[in-house]
């Protein structure tokens, strides 16, 4: 098994080099609805986490078994039934977080993230690397949906995971908790995480595992035509080529 | 002897001949003709009028020049950051806190403007997109009128609740509102001294008033009515949005054609907002939605060049 399926390199290809939300910008739909809070954010995202993983494996295992053409149905399927088994145990036991996550539990079905991973990487890779990729992209996911939510929550209601932090004073910014709110965190801080990314490379610091990482080729993938195969501007193994004229500029 | 000559014969590509109208010079004469406006504020609202639009300006000069430091290219001499301040200041109810306009100026500089590239390359007015950021997240402040000269609900919330108004007042500026929004003669006075500099036309502000008119005939309820016709006009900040803020450069079409239909939509908006909204006041959204929809506009009334081929269009 190549060192790009160890455990330790899915979780981190799902947290930081590929998060789903700040570089694959998949999964929009419930980053932006459910992030008013940070707890909505956190609870969507292990969510997904949970039914990532488990999907993942299950597709790996059964990869052999799904014939080609009817794979999407397969997928959706299993993913449908892990849905269904969260929502129902969330009824139960976490009411009020069910209630305040609403339809975008039933959506998990749909979300992208999970589909695209079980197209891009559980389909073809073993069950192992594919349950960890799972549960590293449902982390990244987590963590994005998470940080967004605290930032629209302290700005937008003064509190974080509903304690009040802001001194008496503070007038709550109420766009952060509607819809255009969601938009300026979210590139906000897909802006910082891509500042950082670049701070570290222009410093010189090895940065090579944040490559844009794409595994599959240029065939294979959807975002082909955006990129017309040259890597992010922030991989530097490519910028080893080209990057030397430019910072003679 | 030599060197001088040098200097005198730039060696440059084309344009030769350039106006001596810059920037700086149109920011200016539009600062200039905001002062009647800015100055009646003042005088109706008191000298807290004059430290709202302080703090705003210095707010967005401020982030220009942070900003400026941080990409190492210095914007502060065309003096947009200025106008941009001191609309915003004049969009404000003079109740506000005083961070309010100093919020206001970081988001209209920062996000709207800096972000998407500075001058020239924001899609949306940033005075107007930092007004709509601040009503929609304190509406309860924005919205508050009452003041130590004025209480009471302002013209367009009784018209809407179907109130009697006194024009002679909403002429003069004798009304709540926004510092900057209330006098109409002031504003036309600073608007006249543009249209005579040449720097606004009447095509925007022109076609805009004429359909919101129009509009306001066939909707509002009263028929042809001048004293209702009038008080929409005098009253909110349609006068001021219309000359100085439709007619930014940047956020309204660049086609003579494309600036009429601009113009009529925003009117049209206007009315819709104010006759069917839930609020009195509709004429910051109707101009940073018509903004959104200026490169459409200007796509659908691209002038053919004359002469070339058939259709006038070069291959």
């Amino acid at each position: 098994m190549s060192s790009s399926n160890s455990v330790t390199e899915r979780l981190f290809n799902g947290l930081i080099k590929e998060n789903p939300t700040f570089v694959l910008t998949l999964g929009m739909c419930p980053t932006l609805a459910v992030t008013t809070k940070a707890m909505n954010g956190l609870g969507m995202g292990l969510t997904t986490l949970a039914v990532l993983a488990l999907s993942n494996l299950i597709i790996s295992l059964l990869r052999k078994v799904i014939p080609d053409r009817v794979r999407i149905p397969a997928f959706i399927v299993i993913i449908a039934s892990f849905v269904t088994i969260l929502q129902l145990l969330l009824e139960a036991y976490l009411p009020s977080l069910n209630k305040a996550l609403g339809v975008y539990i039933p959506l998990i079905v749909v979300n992208c993230i999970i589909l695209g991973r079980a197209e891009a990487y559980a389909y073809s890779h073993p069950p192992i690397a594919s349950l960890f990729d799972g549960i590293g992209m449902g982390l990244g996911f987590t963590v994005a949906l998470t940080a967004i939510g605290a930032v629209r929550e302290i700005l937008g209601q003064g509190k974080i995971f509903d304690i009040g932090i802001m001194p008496n004073g503070y007038v709550p910014i109420a766009i952060f908790g509607l819809a255009p709110g969601a938009f300026f965190v979210l590139a906000f801080l897909s802006a910082l995480q891509g500042f950082v990314k670049l701070r570290l490379a222009a410093k010189g610091k090895d940065v090579s595992h944040f490559k844009s990482g794409c595994l599959e080729g240029c065939a294979s993938c959807a975002s082909a035509g955006i990129c017309k195969g040259e890597p992010a501007f922030y991989d530097t193994s490519a910028k080893e080529n080209t990057g030397d004229k430019k910072e003679g500029e | 002897m030599e060197e001088k000559a040098v200097s005198k014969f730039k060696v440059s590509s084309n344009p030769h001949i350039r106006s001596r109208v810059n920037t700086s010079a149109i920011m200016l004469s539009v600062i200039i003709a905001l002062l009647p406006a800015t100055g009646y504020g003042i005088y109706n609202f008191g000298l807290r009028a004059l430290l709202i639009i302080l703090i705003s300006i210095c707010s967005t000069v401020l982030t220009e020049f942070l900003f400026g430091l941080i990409i190492k290219k210095s914007t502060i001499a065309d003096l947009s950051a200025v106008v941009t301040g001191l609309l915003l200041g004049l969009n404000m109810p003079v109740s506000v806190p005083l961070w309010m306009p100093a919020l206001g100026g970081v988001f209209a500089i920062l996000v709207v403007k800096c972000l998407f590239g500075g001058l020239g390359q924001n899609f949306m007015n940033p005075a107007l997109a930092a007004r709509c950021f601040l009503v929609i997240s304190f509406s309860k402040y924005m919205t508050d009128f009452d003041c130590d000269a004025y209480t009471g609900a302002t013209p367009l919330a009784m018209l809407k609740a179907g109130e009697n108004v006194n024009i002679y007042n909403m002429v003069i500026g004798k009304i709540p509102g926004t510092i900057g929004e209330t006098s109409m003669i002031a504003i036309i006075i600073g608007a006249c001294f543009l249209i005579l500099l040449g720097v606004i036309d009447l095509k925007v502000p022109g076609s805009y008033i004429v359909a919101f008119v129009i509009f306001i005939v066939i909707f509002g309820g009263r028929g042809f009515d001048p004293a209702y016709i009038s008080a929409q006009l005098a009253g909110g900040g349609l006068m001021l949005g219309a000359f100085f803020m439709a007619t930014d450069y940047v956020t309204r079409p660049v086609t003579p054609m494309g600036q009429i239909v601009f113009g009529i939509f925003l009117g049209v908006m206007t009315g819709i907002f104010r006759l069917f909204g839930p609020s009195a006041e509709g004429v910051s959204y109707s101009i940073i939605l018509g903004n959104l929809l200026v490169p459409l506009i200007e796509r659908f009334t691209k002038p053919t060049p004359f002469g070339p081929g058939k259709g006038g269009r070069h291959e």
